[in-house]
Protein backbone atom coordinates (compact mmCIF):
# COMPACT_ATOMS: atom_id res chain seq x y z
CA UNK A 1 0.00 0.00 0.00
CA UNK A 2 1.06 3.52 -0.80
CA UNK A 3 -0.34 6.63 0.89
CA UNK A 4 -1.56 9.48 -1.29
CA UNK A 5 -2.43 12.84 0.27
CA UNK A 6 -5.07 14.88 -1.51
CA UNK A 7 -5.55 18.51 -0.53
CA UNK A 8 -8.76 20.09 -1.78
CA UNK A 9 -8.97 23.63 -3.16
CA UNK A 10 -10.39 24.60 0.23
CA UNK A 11 -7.31 23.20 1.96
CA UNK A 12 -8.84 20.03 3.37
CA UNK A 13 -6.46 17.07 3.56
CA UNK A 14 -7.59 13.53 2.86
CA UNK A 15 -4.99 10.77 3.04
CA UNK A 16 -5.89 7.50 1.38
CA UNK A 17 -4.34 4.12 0.71
CA UNK A 18 -3.65 3.42 -2.93
CA UNK A 19 -2.71 0.29 -4.80
CA UNK A 20 0.42 0.19 -6.89
CA UNK A 21 -0.35 0.08 -10.58
CA UNK A 22 -3.54 2.12 -10.43
CA UNK A 23 -3.46 5.76 -11.49
CA UNK A 24 -3.83 8.78 -9.23
CA UNK A 25 -7.17 9.34 -11.00
CA UNK A 26 -8.37 5.79 -10.17
CA UNK A 27 -7.32 6.33 -6.58
CA UNK A 28 -9.17 9.67 -6.41
CA UNK A 29 -12.37 8.21 -7.89
CA UNK A 30 -12.21 5.21 -5.55
CA UNK A 31 -11.91 7.51 -2.57
CA UNK A 32 -14.55 10.12 -3.45
CA UNK A 33 -12.18 12.96 -4.17
CA UNK A 34 -14.90 15.09 -5.73
CA UNK A 35 -12.71 17.76 -7.29
CA UNK A 36 -11.52 15.20 -9.83
CA UNK A 37 -14.17 14.70 -12.50
CA UNK A 38 -12.49 12.34 -15.00
CA UNK A 39 -15.28 12.64 -17.54
CA UNK A 40 -13.59 10.39 -20.10
CA UNK A 41 -12.72 7.72 -17.55
CA UNK A 42 -8.94 7.89 -17.82
CA UNK A 43 -8.31 8.13 -21.55
CA UNK A 44 -6.32 11.39 -21.52
CA UNK A 45 -9.17 12.82 -23.58
CA UNK A 46 -10.90 15.43 -21.44
CA UNK A 47 -8.55 17.24 -19.03
CA UNK A 48 -11.02 16.99 -16.15
CA UNK A 49 -8.73 15.01 -13.83
CA UNK A 50 -6.32 17.95 -13.58
CA UNK A 51 -4.26 18.19 -10.38
CA UNK A 52 -1.33 20.18 -8.97
CA UNK A 53 1.65 18.19 -7.73
CA UNK A 54 3.33 19.57 -4.62
CA UNK A 55 6.65 21.10 -5.69
CA UNK A 56 9.01 18.62 -4.04
CA UNK A 57 7.29 15.75 -5.83
CA UNK A 58 7.18 17.24 -9.34
CA UNK A 59 10.60 15.91 -10.33
CA UNK A 60 10.00 12.48 -8.90
CA UNK A 61 7.41 11.85 -11.60
CA UNK A 62 8.14 10.93 -15.19
CA UNK A 63 7.75 14.01 -17.36
CA UNK A 64 4.36 14.35 -19.06
CA UNK A 65 4.09 12.91 -22.54
CA UNK A 66 3.34 15.08 -25.54
CA UNK A 67 -0.24 13.73 -25.44
CA UNK A 68 -0.67 14.81 -21.82
CA UNK A 69 0.83 18.26 -22.52
CA UNK A 70 -1.58 18.69 -25.43
CA UNK A 71 -4.53 17.73 -23.28
CA UNK A 72 -3.40 20.06 -20.47
CA UNK A 73 -4.07 22.92 -22.91
CA UNK A 74 -7.74 22.21 -22.24
CA UNK A 75 -7.49 22.25 -18.46
CA UNK A 76 -8.50 25.28 -16.43
CA UNK A 77 -5.92 27.26 -14.37
CA UNK A 78 -2.89 25.34 -15.56
CA UNK A 79 0.32 25.98 -13.59
CA UNK A 80 3.93 24.77 -13.78
CA UNK A 81 3.05 21.83 -11.52
CA UNK A 82 -0.12 20.82 -13.37
CA UNK A 83 -0.62 17.20 -14.38
CA UNK A 84 -3.47 14.97 -15.50
CA UNK A 85 -3.95 12.43 -12.74
CA UNK A 86 -5.01 9.68 -15.17
CA UNK A 87 -1.49 9.70 -16.60
CA UNK A 88 0.33 9.10 -13.32
CA UNK A 89 0.75 5.45 -12.32
CA UNK A 90 1.24 4.86 -8.64
CA UNK A 91 4.35 3.01 -7.48
CA UNK A 92 6.29 2.72 -4.20
CA UNK A 93 8.33 5.82 -4.99
CA UNK A 94 5.16 7.91 -4.73
CA UNK A 95 4.43 6.87 -1.14
CA UNK A 96 3.45 10.05 0.69
CA UNK A 97 2.99 12.25 -2.39
CA UNK A 98 0.84 15.34 -1.88
CA UNK A 99 -1.54 16.40 -4.59
CA UNK A 100 -3.71 19.47 -4.67
CA UNK A 101 -7.01 19.37 -6.53
CA UNK A 102 -8.22 22.49 -8.38
CA UNK A 103 -11.33 24.48 -7.58
CA UNK A 104 -12.86 23.59 -10.91
CA UNK A 105 -12.30 21.19 -13.78
CA UNK A 106 -14.47 23.04 -16.32
CA UNK B 1 -42.71 28.09 -33.94
CA UNK B 2 -42.19 26.60 -37.41
CA UNK B 3 -44.13 23.71 -38.92
CA UNK B 4 -43.46 20.61 -36.85
CA UNK B 5 -41.55 17.71 -38.41
CA UNK B 6 -43.65 14.57 -37.93
CA UNK B 7 -42.07 11.20 -37.32
CA UNK B 8 -42.40 8.20 -35.00
CA UNK B 9 -39.47 8.81 -32.68
CA UNK B 10 -37.08 11.64 -31.99
CA UNK B 11 -33.70 10.48 -30.78
CA UNK B 12 -31.70 13.00 -28.80
CA UNK B 13 -28.03 12.19 -29.24
CA UNK B 14 -26.20 10.67 -32.21
CA UNK B 15 -23.67 8.68 -30.20
CA UNK B 16 -23.32 4.91 -30.61
CA UNK B 17 -26.41 4.13 -28.54
CA UNK B 18 -28.57 6.75 -30.29
CA UNK B 19 -27.49 5.30 -33.64
CA UNK B 20 -28.24 1.75 -32.60
CA UNK B 21 -31.65 2.92 -31.33
CA UNK B 22 -32.36 4.01 -34.93
CA UNK B 23 -31.57 0.45 -36.03
CA UNK B 24 -33.75 -1.28 -33.45
CA UNK B 25 -36.68 1.09 -34.05
CA UNK B 26 -36.18 0.67 -37.79
CA UNK B 27 -36.52 -3.11 -37.56
CA UNK B 28 -39.96 -2.46 -36.09
CA UNK B 29 -40.90 -0.09 -38.92
CA UNK B 30 -40.56 2.99 -36.79
CA UNK B 31 -38.99 6.05 -38.42
CA UNK B 32 -36.59 8.36 -36.62
CA UNK B 33 -35.12 11.79 -36.71
CA UNK B 34 -31.94 12.30 -34.72
CA UNK B 35 -30.69 15.57 -33.22
CA UNK B 36 -27.27 16.23 -31.75
CA UNK B 37 -25.47 19.24 -30.30
CA UNK B 38 -22.27 18.36 -32.19
CA UNK B 39 -21.68 18.96 -35.89
CA UNK B 40 -21.17 15.25 -36.65
CA UNK B 41 -22.52 11.90 -35.50
CA UNK B 42 -20.64 9.72 -33.02
CA UNK B 43 -21.03 11.58 -29.74
CA UNK B 44 -18.17 11.12 -27.28
CA UNK B 45 -16.67 8.40 -29.51
CA UNK B 46 -16.18 10.91 -32.30
CA UNK B 47 -15.60 14.03 -30.21
CA UNK B 48 -13.48 12.87 -27.27
CA UNK B 49 -11.65 9.80 -28.50
CA UNK B 50 -12.04 9.13 -32.26
CA UNK B 51 -8.59 7.52 -32.53
CA UNK B 52 -8.61 5.58 -29.28
CA UNK B 53 -9.14 1.83 -29.45
CA UNK B 54 -12.18 0.34 -27.70
CA UNK B 55 -11.76 -3.29 -26.63
CA UNK B 56 -15.16 -4.22 -25.20
CA UNK B 57 -17.51 -4.11 -28.16
CA UNK B 58 -18.77 -7.68 -28.67
CA UNK B 59 -17.24 -9.36 -31.72
CA UNK B 60 -14.73 -6.54 -32.24
CA UNK B 61 -11.46 -7.40 -30.48
CA UNK B 62 -10.50 -3.78 -31.08
CA UNK B 63 -12.18 -0.88 -32.85
CA UNK B 64 -11.68 2.90 -32.75
CA UNK B 65 -14.44 5.32 -31.80
CA UNK B 66 -14.43 6.65 -35.35
CA UNK B 67 -14.74 3.21 -36.96
CA UNK B 68 -17.48 2.20 -34.54
CA UNK B 69 -19.40 5.34 -35.54
CA UNK B 70 -18.90 4.70 -39.24
CA UNK B 71 -20.04 1.08 -38.94
CA UNK B 72 -23.16 2.11 -37.04
CA UNK B 73 -23.96 4.73 -39.69
CA UNK B 74 -23.68 1.98 -42.31
CA UNK B 75 -25.89 -0.28 -40.22
CA UNK B 76 -28.70 2.30 -39.88
CA UNK B 77 -28.56 3.40 -43.51
CA UNK B 78 -31.42 1.12 -44.67
CA UNK B 79 -33.73 3.00 -42.32
CA UNK B 80 -32.83 6.45 -43.69
CA UNK B 81 -32.79 8.36 -40.42
CA UNK B 82 -32.65 12.14 -40.77
CA UNK B 83 -29.94 13.88 -38.77
CA UNK B 84 -30.13 17.44 -37.51
CA UNK B 85 -26.78 18.58 -36.15
CA UNK B 86 -25.89 21.44 -33.81
CA UNK B 87 -29.36 21.27 -32.28
CA UNK B 88 -30.02 21.21 -28.56
CA UNK B 89 -33.34 19.76 -27.40
CA UNK B 90 -34.75 22.62 -25.40
CA UNK B 91 -38.49 22.49 -24.66
CA UNK B 92 -40.98 19.68 -24.61
CA UNK B 93 -44.78 19.77 -24.49
CA UNK B 94 -47.34 17.01 -24.46
CA UNK B 95 -50.17 17.27 -26.97
CA UNK B 96 -53.81 16.23 -26.60
CA UNK B 97 -53.33 13.16 -28.83
CA UNK B 98 -50.47 11.90 -26.61
CA UNK B 99 -47.71 12.96 -29.00
CA UNK B 100 -44.81 15.11 -27.88
CA UNK B 101 -43.73 18.44 -29.34
CA UNK B 102 -40.00 18.96 -28.92
CA UNK B 103 -38.41 22.28 -29.80
CA UNK B 104 -34.67 22.79 -30.28
CA UNK B 105 -32.64 25.87 -29.38
CA UNK B 106 -32.47 26.72 -33.10
CA UNK B 107 -36.25 26.59 -33.46
CA UNK B 108 -36.77 23.17 -35.10
CA UNK B 109 -39.97 21.53 -33.87
CA UNK B 110 -40.73 17.79 -33.87
CA UNK B 111 -44.12 16.20 -33.42
CA UNK B 112 -43.39 12.63 -32.34
CA UNK B 113 -44.95 9.61 -30.72
CA UNK B 114 -41.89 8.84 -28.60
CA UNK B 115 -38.84 10.76 -27.41
CA UNK B 116 -35.66 8.78 -26.83
CA UNK B 117 -32.98 10.52 -24.79
CA UNK B 118 -29.65 8.96 -25.76
CA UNK B 119 -27.59 11.94 -24.73
CA UNK B 120 -24.65 10.18 -23.02
CA UNK B 121 -22.99 12.48 -20.55
CA UNK B 122 -25.39 15.24 -21.60
CA UNK B 123 -24.87 18.01 -24.07
CA UNK B 124 -21.42 19.33 -24.80
CA UNK B 125 -20.79 22.91 -23.78
CA UNK B 126 -17.67 25.05 -23.79
CA UNK B 127 -15.44 24.98 -20.71
CA UNK B 128 -15.32 28.34 -18.99
CA UNK B 129 -12.09 29.72 -17.60
CA UNK B 130 -11.94 30.26 -13.84
CA UNK B 131 -12.02 34.07 -13.82
CA UNK B 132 -13.92 36.10 -11.27
CA UNK B 133 -17.03 37.91 -12.57
CA UNK B 134 -16.87 36.06 -15.88
CA UNK B 135 -20.65 35.71 -15.96
CA UNK B 136 -21.15 39.47 -15.49
CA UNK B 137 -19.54 40.02 -18.87
CA UNK B 138 -21.30 37.24 -20.72
CA UNK B 139 -22.16 39.49 -23.68
CA UNK B 140 -18.45 40.24 -24.19
CA UNK B 141 -17.40 36.60 -23.95
CA UNK B 142 -17.87 34.36 -26.97
CA UNK B 143 -17.33 30.64 -27.31
CA UNK B 144 -18.36 30.54 -30.95
CA UNK B 145 -18.91 32.96 -33.77
CA UNK B 146 -22.32 33.65 -35.21
CA UNK B 147 -21.73 36.74 -37.31
CA UNK B 148 -18.23 37.79 -38.21
CA UNK B 149 -19.21 41.49 -38.40
CA UNK B 150 -19.75 41.52 -34.61
CA UNK B 151 -15.97 41.30 -34.41
CA UNK B 152 -15.21 44.18 -36.75
CA UNK B 153 -12.89 46.83 -35.29
CA UNK B 154 -12.89 45.18 -31.89
CA UNK B 155 -10.00 44.40 -29.60
CA UNK B 156 -10.15 40.62 -29.41
CA UNK B 157 -8.31 38.33 -27.01
CA UNK B 158 -8.32 34.61 -27.84
CA UNK B 159 -7.32 32.06 -25.18
CA UNK B 160 -6.07 28.56 -25.94
CA UNK B 161 -3.78 26.67 -28.27
CA UNK B 162 -5.96 24.12 -30.07
CA UNK B 163 -7.54 24.18 -33.50
CA UNK B 164 -10.45 26.41 -32.48
CA UNK B 165 -8.20 29.11 -31.02
CA UNK B 166 -5.92 29.03 -34.07
CA UNK B 167 -8.68 28.86 -36.68
CA UNK B 168 -10.53 31.82 -35.21
CA UNK B 169 -7.29 33.77 -34.99
CA UNK B 170 -6.83 33.32 -38.73
CA UNK B 171 -10.45 34.14 -39.41
CA UNK B 172 -10.66 37.31 -37.33
CA UNK B 173 -7.25 39.03 -37.28
CA UNK B 174 -7.79 41.17 -40.35
CA UNK B 175 -11.22 42.50 -39.39
CA UNK B 176 -10.39 43.06 -35.72
CA UNK B 177 -8.88 46.28 -34.44
CA UNK B 178 -6.36 44.13 -32.60
CA UNK B 179 -6.07 40.43 -31.92
CA UNK B 180 -4.08 38.92 -29.08
CA UNK B 181 -3.60 35.20 -28.66
CA UNK B 182 -2.77 33.96 -25.15
CA UNK B 183 -1.68 30.38 -24.55
CA UNK B 184 0.02 28.67 -21.62
CA UNK B 185 3.02 27.51 -23.65
CA UNK B 186 4.63 28.26 -27.00
CA UNK B 187 3.63 24.91 -28.47
CA UNK B 188 0.31 24.44 -30.20
CA UNK B 189 -1.91 21.47 -30.66
CA UNK B 190 -3.34 22.53 -34.01
CA UNK B 191 -2.62 21.33 -37.53
CA UNK B 192 1.01 22.19 -38.43
CA UNK B 193 0.01 24.33 -41.42
CA UNK B 194 -2.36 26.37 -39.24
CA UNK B 195 0.28 26.83 -36.53
CA UNK B 196 2.72 28.02 -39.17
CA UNK B 197 0.24 30.59 -40.49
CA UNK B 198 -0.48 31.93 -37.00
CA UNK B 199 3.23 32.21 -36.21
CA UNK B 200 3.68 34.03 -39.53
CA UNK B 201 1.07 36.57 -38.45
CA UNK B 202 2.88 37.04 -35.14
CA UNK B 203 6.25 37.53 -36.86
CA UNK B 204 4.68 40.05 -39.23
CA UNK B 205 3.25 41.97 -36.27
CA UNK B 206 -0.32 41.36 -37.36
CA UNK B 207 -1.28 39.67 -34.12
CA UNK B 208 0.16 39.68 -30.61
CA UNK B 209 1.03 36.39 -28.96
CA UNK B 210 1.75 35.92 -25.26
CA UNK B 211 2.71 32.80 -23.34
CA UNK B 212 0.71 33.35 -20.20
CA UNK B 213 -2.65 33.17 -18.55
CA UNK B 214 -5.52 35.63 -18.32
CA UNK B 215 -6.70 35.75 -14.73
CA UNK B 216 -8.64 38.99 -14.40
CA UNK B 217 -11.12 40.87 -16.55
CA UNK B 218 -11.99 44.55 -16.40
CA UNK B 219 -14.94 46.49 -17.71
CA UNK B 220 -18.18 48.22 -16.82
CA UNK B 221 -21.90 47.62 -17.40
CA UNK B 222 -21.23 44.14 -18.68
CA UNK B 223 -18.84 45.36 -21.38
CA UNK B 224 -15.23 44.29 -21.22
CA UNK B 225 -12.50 46.87 -21.75
CA UNK B 226 -9.34 44.96 -20.83
CA UNK B 227 -7.96 41.72 -19.44
CA UNK B 228 -4.93 41.13 -17.25
CA UNK B 229 -2.50 38.51 -18.44
CA UNK B 230 0.20 37.02 -16.25
CA UNK B 231 3.35 36.47 -18.30
CA UNK B 232 6.52 35.30 -16.55
CA UNK B 233 5.57 37.00 -13.26
CA UNK B 234 4.73 40.25 -15.03
CA UNK B 235 1.18 41.43 -15.48
CA UNK B 236 0.19 42.78 -18.88
CA UNK B 237 -2.93 44.84 -19.49
CA UNK B 238 -4.42 43.83 -22.81
CA UNK B 239 -7.19 45.92 -24.40
CA UNK B 240 -10.18 43.66 -24.90
CA UNK B 241 -13.75 44.17 -26.14
CA UNK B 242 -14.34 40.47 -26.79
CA UNK B 243 -12.75 37.55 -24.96
CA UNK B 244 -12.84 34.16 -26.65
CA UNK B 245 -11.80 31.23 -24.44
CA UNK B 246 -11.21 27.91 -26.25
CA UNK B 247 -10.53 25.24 -23.64
CA UNK B 248 -12.54 22.46 -25.21
CA UNK B 249 -15.91 21.09 -24.25
CA UNK B 250 -17.48 19.56 -21.22
CA UNK B 251 -20.79 17.81 -20.71
CA UNK B 252 -23.84 18.73 -18.69
CA UNK B 253 -27.38 17.40 -18.56
CA UNK B 254 -28.66 20.64 -20.11
CA UNK B 255 -32.34 21.52 -20.63
CA UNK B 256 -33.50 17.88 -20.10
CA UNK B 257 -32.96 18.75 -16.43
CA UNK B 258 -36.07 20.94 -16.56
CA UNK B 259 -38.42 18.51 -18.27
CA UNK B 260 -39.75 17.14 -14.99
CA UNK B 261 -38.32 13.65 -15.49
CA UNK B 262 -37.23 11.83 -12.31
CA UNK B 263 -33.47 12.03 -11.93
CA UNK B 264 -30.98 10.42 -9.61
CA UNK B 265 -27.52 11.93 -9.32
CA UNK B 266 -27.93 13.79 -12.64
CA UNK B 267 -28.98 10.63 -14.46
CA UNK B 268 -32.45 9.75 -15.77
CA UNK B 269 -34.23 7.03 -13.83
CA UNK B 270 -35.71 4.34 -16.11
CA UNK B 271 -37.58 1.05 -15.94
CA UNK B 272 -35.29 -1.82 -16.94
CA UNK B 273 -38.17 -3.50 -18.75
CA UNK B 274 -39.05 -0.64 -21.11
CA UNK B 275 -36.38 2.01 -20.59
CA UNK B 276 -39.22 4.43 -20.15
CA UNK B 277 -38.63 7.38 -17.82
CA UNK B 278 -41.03 8.61 -15.15
CA UNK B 279 -42.91 10.34 -17.98
CA UNK B 280 -44.71 7.92 -20.33
CA UNK B 281 -43.56 8.30 -23.92
CA UNK B 282 -40.11 9.58 -22.96
CA UNK B 283 -37.38 6.94 -22.93
CA UNK B 284 -33.71 7.09 -21.95
CA UNK B 285 -30.91 4.76 -23.09
CA UNK B 286 -27.14 4.68 -22.71
CA UNK B 287 -24.92 6.57 -20.29
CA UNK B 288 -27.61 9.15 -19.49
CA UNK B 289 -29.87 6.70 -17.65
CA UNK B 290 -29.57 4.95 -14.33
CA UNK B 291 -31.10 1.87 -12.74
CA UNK B 292 -29.96 -0.69 -10.17
CA UNK B 293 -26.85 -2.40 -11.49
CA UNK B 294 -26.30 0.08 -14.34
CA UNK B 295 -22.96 -0.25 -16.11
CA UNK B 296 -21.93 2.69 -18.25
CA UNK B 297 -20.80 0.64 -21.22
CA UNK B 298 -21.62 1.01 -24.90
CA UNK B 299 -22.75 -2.62 -24.99
CA UNK B 300 -25.28 -2.00 -22.19
CA UNK B 301 -26.67 0.88 -24.24
CA UNK B 302 -27.16 -1.43 -27.23
CA UNK B 303 -29.19 -3.86 -25.12
CA UNK B 304 -31.22 -0.99 -23.69
CA UNK B 305 -31.95 0.30 -27.20
CA UNK B 306 -33.45 -3.06 -28.23
CA UNK B 307 -35.77 -3.25 -25.21
CA UNK B 308 -36.71 0.39 -25.58
CA UNK B 309 -37.63 -0.11 -29.26
CA UNK B 310 -40.00 -2.96 -28.45
CA UNK B 311 -41.60 -0.92 -25.66
CA UNK B 312 -42.04 2.04 -28.02
CA UNK B 313 -43.65 -0.26 -30.59
CA UNK B 314 -46.15 -1.53 -28.03
CA UNK B 315 -46.95 2.00 -26.89
CA UNK B 316 -47.60 3.17 -30.45
CA UNK B 317 -49.44 0.00 -31.55
CA UNK B 318 -51.17 -1.25 -28.40
CA UNK B 319 -53.52 -3.55 -30.31
CA UNK B 320 -51.08 -5.03 -32.76
CA UNK B 321 -49.81 -8.54 -32.13
CA UNK B 322 -46.08 -8.34 -31.84
CA UNK B 323 -43.58 -11.16 -32.06
CA UNK B 324 -39.83 -10.98 -32.04
CA UNK B 325 -38.37 -11.57 -35.47
CA UNK B 326 -34.79 -12.51 -36.27
CA UNK B 327 -32.73 -10.84 -38.97
CA UNK B 328 -31.35 -14.28 -39.89
CA UNK B 329 -34.72 -15.78 -40.73
CA UNK B 330 -37.33 -13.06 -41.23
CA UNK B 331 -37.86 -12.34 -44.91
CA UNK B 332 -39.58 -9.03 -44.14
CA UNK B 333 -36.64 -7.84 -42.03
CA UNK B 334 -34.20 -8.97 -44.70
CA UNK B 335 -36.14 -7.07 -47.32
CA UNK B 336 -35.88 -3.91 -45.23
CA UNK B 337 -32.19 -4.38 -44.53
CA UNK B 338 -31.18 -5.18 -48.09
CA UNK B 339 -33.37 -2.59 -49.74
CA UNK B 340 -30.76 0.14 -49.37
Amino acid sequence: MVVINFISSKGILKSVNATEGETIMDCAKNNDIHEIEAECGGGCSCATCHVYIQDEWVHKLDAPTEMEEDMLDFAIDVKENSRLSCQIKIDKALDGITIQTPEKQF
Amino acid sequence: MGNPIQTDALIIGAGPVGLFAVFELGLLNLNCHVIDILNKPGGQCAQLYPEKPIYDIPAYPVITGQDLTENLLKQVKPFSPIFHHEQLADKIRKQKNGNWLVETDKGLVFDVKAVVVAAGGGSFEPKKPNIQDLDKYSKSIRYSIDRVDHFKNKDIVILGGGDSALDWTLQLYDIAKSLTLVHRRDKFRGAPATVEKVMGLRDAGKIQFHVGQVNEIIGSDGNLTAVKCVKENKILDLPCDILMPFFGLTMSLGPVDKWGIDLSDERIVVSTETFETSIPGIYAVGDINTYPGKLKLILSGFHEAALMAHAVFKRINPDEKHTLQYTTTSSSLQKKLLNQ
